[in-house]
């Protein structure tokens, strides 16, 4: 009879989806938790660079496209969390986790967001950078976390089109205007590059994930594809990213492409980003002074029980 | 009665009716102290775009689910029942309306 292990394999390798109740390895399980959990903490933590501009949008047209992107954000982080609660891990500890610092989220939403531009940046950028990582994770090996991924992307569309929309306004605006969405592609422009990670060959869990097939394409592969479009893209605008090394290359098919500042990137990961300490502020400031309401519910809920039972 | 915690609300199980005449299907889960709010929530977290008519919630506890380690067996009595489809049974082909 084969093992465990061998079943599992068979079904990895036969693109049979895993689900919550059957046989795993502890480390698919581990790998699995720290990845869907940490996709789950950035869309939550997500919503504080954008939900900063939300009073302060130009129109009440942007005002209620942005209301309608945050709330999609807080949805998408609620189907991860109950993905990953299906692993064995409960919201509670999760939700620790990010509290107590234990657990990461993406470093991009340590940076701030100066400007009304870069509510449009973002949402080409960061969400094209997102979408870019998220599409293959469709088919990710695990079952909730592939039917997770397929309604978000389903609804991250729009959140890249209005970005994209914001900076094409500025871009045919006054100078003033012009200069703003410049500004917000030069600073969002590398951040949302090392969204996709370390380097192949210092990712040590890429190996992994894509052996196990939750991960389809490496951090550099995504990293190339996205530069190639970006860089296309960047055209409609008549803007510049901010990258004197970019070119096309006519025997590789794809653009060269500028150093990656490593060294920033190590930084925010560590937690010495721009926002690292007010994102974790806000996240803990919110936990807290939602506790009234979280007690007021479970007594609600209580009592009603208490007298549904008197009944 | 257990005790509701407020840091640990009960999990329920979500089921939408997308169209009328439509099954209610598996949407995903949420937590909620209660059904009301379990049933407000699933409208906000599954039916942001006009996905439902309809909505169960019912609470996870509450579902029980056949093994996964013993699908083999448990399935198996209809494994070696071919005769249950229509196209077992071998007719001439003059035959219409069959």
């Amino acid at each position: 009879m084969p093992s465990h292990e061998q079943i599992f394999e068979d079904k990895i390798e036969r693109e049979v989806r895993i689900e919550p109740k059957d046989w795993m390895p502890e480390d698919y399980r581990k790998l699995l938790i720290r990845q869907m959990s940490q996709h789950a903490h950035s869309e939550i933590v997500g919503m504080l660079p954008e939900g900063n501009w939300i009073t302060r949008a130009p129109s009440l047209r942007r005002k209620a496209t942005l209301i309608a992107k945050v709330q999609d954000e807080a949805g998408h982080g609620l189907y991860l969390y109950s993905a990953t609660e299906t692993l064995g891990i409960t919201r509670e500890e999760t939700i620790d986790q990010l509290l107590s610092g234990k657990a990461k989220y993406s470093s991009i939403f340590n940076y701030p967001t100066l400007t009304w531009a870069d509510i449009g940046a973002i949402g080409w950028l960061v969400d094209g950078a997102a979408i870019m990582n998220q599409v293959p994770l469709c088919r990710a090996s695990f079952g909730p976390y592939a039917r997770a991924m397929i309604r978000i992307c389903k609804e991250e569309s729009f959140h890249q089109r209005q970005g994209f929309e914001i900076l094409l306004t500025l871009s045919r605006g006054s100078e003033a205007q012009k200069h703003m969405c410049q500004d917000a592609i030069d600073r969002w422009w590398w951040p949302a590059v090392m969204m996709f990670g370390p380097a192949d060959e210092s990712s040590p869990h890429s190996q992994k994930s894509m052996q196990w097939k939750i991960k389809r394409f490496s951090n550099d592969e995504l990293r190339q594809k996205f530069i190639d479009v970006c860089a296309e893209q960047v055209k409609v605008l008549g803007m510049k990213l901010p990258d004197s090394k970019l070119q096309w290359n006519e025997e590789t098919q794809h653009y060269d492409f500028g150093e990656i500042n490593w060294e920033e990137f190590w930084n925010v990961v560590n937690g010495n980003g721009p926002c690292n300490k007010e994102r974790l502020a806000a996240r803990k400031k919110a936990h807290e002074d939602g506790a009234w309401v979280r007690e007021a519910a479970a007594a609600y809920a209580a009592k009603k029980n208490h007298s549904s039972e008197i009944r | 009665m257990e005790k509701i915690s407020s840091e640990n609300w009960p999990l329920w199980e979500v089921f939408i009716r997308t169209r009328q005449g439509l099954d209610h299907k598996h949407a995903g889960s949420l937590h909620a102290a209660d059904a009301q709010m379990a049933l407000e929530n699933a409208r906000d977290v599954y039916t942001r775009r006009n996905e439902g008519i309809s909505i169960w919630v019912v609470e996870s506890k509450y579902i029980h689910a056949s093994s996964p380690e013993e699908a083999a067996s448990f399935f198996d009595p209809a494994n070696d029942k071919v005769y249950r489809y229509p196209t077992f049974y071998q007719l001439p082909d003059e035959l219409k309306n069959i």
